[in-house]
């Protein structure tokens, strides 16, 4: 009898400690993985940055050295078109797929489903492919699409991706094809959760569509315009792969569409120079770190993360 | 419906038509470049000019004939990276994530900042230093090299910690009643519930593994081990002609991208849904 208490009891003991253990076990991959592939590259990175290295060679310490020699014309243009990027972009893929995402989900659109499946395709497409068409639709030719439409409304064909302005517009315009339909789609499951109470109230109260957009709909979704920004915030300054395919290489003629990731890019695998290359990256994780925390300190949603 | 909403519902269809057909621009005219040689679009760029009676079929047979079937062999590559990322990315990020949100231990609000953290730091600033690790390991132009420092996706975890928050915890307490372990409560019962959830990761882990392009490209040395987004850039040098090839090349590389979203297109919005940002 007391045999077989005691083994409940030891069962039961078990059971308590496994409860304990098991959220440790749980989330070890994580932890794991975020030693081994995240914060040792990251100090690795901040160390090479105060190092001279050049390839495989054996590193030595030289202070700021490579943050001093970072601020050459490249790697400002680099910067500059990396922040101007980001800028248009976030200016445009912000409000439009949110105000595409109203609509869609009032329920005036036919066919609803498929002109919103058809809206997410570009985000499964390969850049490279993407790319292809950009590029190309983008020609100098005069006969090309781009330059075909443009003819339309009278202007002068361009040389879109040799001139530092119209490159710009082309990068901006891929960005926004390929991500208009998943933030649309990020803002349509957010609007699921908008009470539909508070829309018949407005409407009762005479509010008229813009004014329930602005005064129900935007506070609603906030915490999705927060995430979309800052991952569109990510997402433009680390921008690389539009560029290389547009211009097919990590430096293109004039350096128009040098990123910062180009440039760590260029100056790591191209020129094995890696402790330029890391004073680069530490520059890029600071730039996106400090403006994301204004970003979120601005949205005032700082700290609100663990609800 | 009264005359005043059939306008706006016209007038609203409208708009979000031409963004559709905007959208998928790029496919129609690549689908009708890939028909003709493809110096011709490297020449005069795309244009709106139909001739129909030129198209042919032969830029797709050189998906099999170009240098021993290599593109086959890219397209083997990618498949295989990511049957391997997205199976393990969806179990780990999962398994994670569940932890996370459902039991309460030390260190939980930390450990969930380091994920947010992760997701913030442009994997990019990262190639150098993982360049090395890959290096040290001997897993450079391996599979392998592509897969492990992406193992546990951040935003996979963060994404099914947010949707299992919202599962009732008393399931997992009734499950300890009827004898259940931890393990046993998740495969059994939990994970059956997260099924939207690993629909729409389906989705996003996907659509990465196929389409990145910057770390294999740095992993991947060798011209047998590249993966389609690689190799078909790589055909898009100046040198050479195969431009033939890169042209029905991308139109074919879209398939299996597609295939999974349309399989997983039901659970994705509900996915999205109830796994995206709240509070």
């Amino acid at each position: 009898m007391s045999g077989k208490n005691n083994t409940n009891e030891v069962h039961a003991r078990k059971k308590i400690k496994m409860l304990n253990i098991a959220p440790y076990l749980f989330t070890l991959p994580f932890v794991l993985h975020f030693i081994i592939f995240f914060a040792y590259p990251i100090i690795s990175t901040f160390w090479t940055s105060l190092c001279q290295q050049k390839g495989f060679a054996p590193p030595f310490f030289a202070g700021f050295a490579n943050y001093k020699l970072l601020f050459d014309d490249y790697f400002k243009m680099a910067c500059a078109n990396s922040a101007i990027y980001t800028f248009f972009t976030c200016l445009i893929l912000i409000p439009l797929p949110l105000l595409l995402a109203t609509l869609v989900n009032s329920g005036l659109v036919a066919k609803a489903d498929l002109l919103k499946s058809a809206m997410f395709v570009p985000a499964l497409t390969s850049v490279v492919m993407a790319g292809l068409f950009f590029k190309y639709a983008f020609s100098s030719n005069p006969t090309a699409i781009m330059n075909a439409f443009i003819g339309v409304l009278g202007i002068a064909p361009q040389g879109w991706l040799e001139k530092r302005l119209t490159s710009w517009i082309v990068l901006v315009i891929f960005c926004c094809w390929k991500w208009m339909g998943v933030n649309m789609v990020y803002y349509l499951s957010a609007l699921q959760m908008v009470p539909p109470e508070l829309y018949e109230a407005a409407e009762l109260d005479g509010a008229n569509a813009w004014q329930r957009f602005i005064n129900i709909t935007v506070p609603g979704v906030r915490p999705t315009i927060i995430y979309v920004l800052t991952i569109s915030i990510y997402g433009g300054f680390s921008m690389f792969a539009e560029a290389f395919t547009l211009f097919n290489s990590a430096r293109t003629p004039g350096d128009i569409g040098a990123t910062i990731v180009s440039y760590i890019y260029a100056q790591g695998f191209n020129r094995n120079n890696f402790g330029l290359a890391s004073a680069a990256g530490i520059s890029l994780l600071a730039a996106v770190m400090i403006i994301n925390v204004i970003q979120l300190k601005l949205t005032g949603s700082l700290g609100k993360e663990q609800d | 419906m009264t005359k005043k909403k059939i306008i706006l519902s016209i007038l609203a269809t409208l708009v979000i038509a031409i963004f559709a057909v905007v959208a998928l621009m790029p496919f129609f005219f690549l689908l009708i470049s890939s028909f003709k040689p493809g110096s011709e679009m490297i020449r005069n760029g795309l244009q709106f000019k139909f001739d129909f009676q030129n198209y042919s079929l032969v830029n797709y047979a050189l998906i099999k004939t170009e240098r021993d079937g290599i593109y086959l062999r890219w397209y083997l590559n990618s498949i295989i990276i990511m049957v391997l990322q997205v199976a393990s990315g969806l179990f780990l990020a999962s398994i994670v994530g569940y932890g996370l949100a459902k039991y309460k231990f030390k260190g939980r609000d930390f450990m969930f900042i380091l994920v947010l953290m992760v997701m913030m730091v442009p994997v990019e600033i990262l190639i150098l230093p993982l360049y090395k690790e890959m290096n040290s390991l001997n897993l450079i132009d391996t599979y392998w090299g592509v897969i492990l420092p992406f193992l546990v996706p951040a935003t996979g975890v963060f994404f099914f910690r947010q949707f299992a928050s919202g599962l009732p915890s008393e399931i997992m307490e009734s499950g300890r009643i009827d004898g259940c372990g931890e393990f046993g409560i998740f495969f059994k019962l939990m994970m059956p519930l997260m099924l939207p959830a690993y629909g729409a990761m389906t989705i996003l882990l996907s659509m990465g593994s196929w389409n990145a392009m910057v770390w294999p490209m740095i992993v991947l040395r060798t011209t047998e081990m590249q993966t389609l987004p690689i190799g078909l850039q790589s055909l898009l040098t100046p040198y050479g002609n195969n431009y033939d090839l890169l042209l029905s090349g991308a139109v074919m590389s879209v398939l299996p991208i597609m295939i999974i979203f349309a399989l997983n297109q039901k659970t994705f919005i509900a996915g999205m849904a109830a796994g995206s940002v709240k509070g």
